[in-house]
């Protein structure tokens, strides 16, 4: 449905925007932070009726059966969960929300025709060159006009893979530590670093071929495919080096990698209110994980790669 | 809208986003980060619009499928996050415990 018209919809992403703000900033102080979290849910109720109400979509009965089974999926398991069993929850939300992320950039980037950039031929072309701008039409492929705009949504768009897949399997790991389902003792094995270099390489790799894909009007989805898979093996063995104690600053740290996600595919989709939401979460992510080292006495770089370096000087 | 408009919003977002937790108390933190977390459950907002739009069948499963993550995300993250806060003012006196807790 096409109710709401642009500047309605950019004030409607405002307000959201500013319940997201005052939520965090209610959820810093003990005296304000239920209000603080209950406007934080009222900006992402407007949000979404937003959503619903200033785009054309297909499906509408599709996607509110499954925000129906996501509610009915997410609310039972809030409500049951223990008191002590709170963070590793909190690290599964975190991991399929970097999911969904990942999922929406991946959807985006191989329709490429609606990356921002892509098919826009400008004014200045059109001026110069007249009716002949539209030349590769008469070919027999078609390959849109692409602008830097493109590469640079494109990079954005293959960051969101990379580090929302890293966000999803470091996450699921985070949880089967608290979880106790595998063991919580720091997890190294001989070239652990090697391994986790190279995959995190070949996942550079792999983004980097996005974009130059980008080129050729059409991303391959198998490449995008390839990037999670390598991706989610990066999320691995990032979090297997990390001791129990520790997990918590860990999920902390996820949490803002998944924000900075959700602010790169609001650079994808053009939509400025994920652009704000993600990079608030992803700026007081960063802040809150250094804090809660801090309260522990530890460093960030100690926590993370720790393990490797007692290996290392090991007894 | 313009890169450059673009970049003015995340930079001054980066700046807001440090500023409004840099005080927070250190038995608030994990109610934070969970609060935080289910804020960018808001990725449901995208999840909706690409899946509105998609023109493919694998696109609209993987769609569908991004819309129930996000919602567990954004759903479960606020309920979560209010439960957590309903048991701090049950043990308000007992500011040790819930510190415990809470990590």
């Amino acid at each position: 449905m096409r109710l709401l018209d642009t500047t309605w919809t950019s004030l409607g992403y405002l307000v959201a925007a500013v319940c997201f703000i005052l939520a965090l900033k209610g959820l810093s102080s003990p005296a304000t932070a239920r209000r603080g979290n209950l406007i934080g849910a009222a900006g992402a109720v407007l949000a979404v009726l937003v959503a619903f109400l200033s785009t054309d979509l297909e499906h509408v009965l599709l996607i509110l059966l499954a925000i129906a089974v996501g509610t009915a999926l997410g609310v039972p398991a809030a409500r049951r969960v223990a008191m002590t069993q709170m963070p590793q929850l909190v690290a599964l939300f975190n991991g399929v929300g970097g999911a969904a992320a990942a999922l929406v950039a991946g959807l985006e980037l191989t329709r490429t025709m609606s990356l921002p950039g892509v098919g826009q031929v400008s004014a200045l072309v059109i001026g110069n060159k007249g009716w002949f701008a539209y030349a590769p039409l008469s070919g027999s492929t078609f390959v849109p006009p692409v602008t830097g705009t493109a590469y640079v949504a494109a990079a954005a768009g293959a960051f969101t893979v990379l580090v929302g897949a890293v966000s999803f399997a470091g996450s699921v790991v985070t949880f089967a530590k608290l979880q106790e389902i595998m063991t919580t003792r720091p997890v190294t094995f001989p070239g652990g670093p090697v391994v986790f270099g190279g995959s995190l390489a070949v996942a550079v790799g792999l983004a980097v071929a996005i974009v130059v894909d980008v080129r050729n009007g059409e991303v391959n989805g198998l490449l995008v495919l390839a990037l999670a898979l390598v991706s989610m093996l990066v999320g691995v063995l990032f979090v297997l080096p990390v001791g129990g104690a520790d997990v918590p600053i860990v999920i902390s740290l996820l949490n803002a990698f998944t924000g900075l996600t959700v602010a790169a595919s609001g650079y994808v989709l053009d939509n400025v209110l994920l652009l704000v939401a993600g990079t608030l979460v992803g700026a007081s992510g960063t802040i809150l994980t250094r804090l809660m080292a801090a309260a522990m006495g530890r460093s960030l770089a100690s926590i993370l790669f720790g393990a490797f370096r007692q290996k290392a000087a090991g007894p | 809208m313009d890169g450059i408009t673009l970049l003015t919003i995340f930079v001054l977002a980066v700046f807001v986003g440090f500023e409004v937790v840099s005080k927070v108390s250190t038995t608030l933190h994990t109610p934070l980060m969970s609060g935080a977390n289910a804020i960018h459950g808001v990725i449901l907002v995208g999840a909706i619009i690409v899946t509105g739009q998609t023109t493919s069948t694998v696109g609209l499963v993987l769609g569908l499928l991004a819309v129930v993550l996000a919602t567990v995300n954004m759903v479960g993250g606020f309920v979560v996050t209010d439960r957590m806060l309903e048991m701090f003012k049950g043990r308000g006196q007992r500011p040790a415990a819930s510190q415990e807790a809470g990590r």
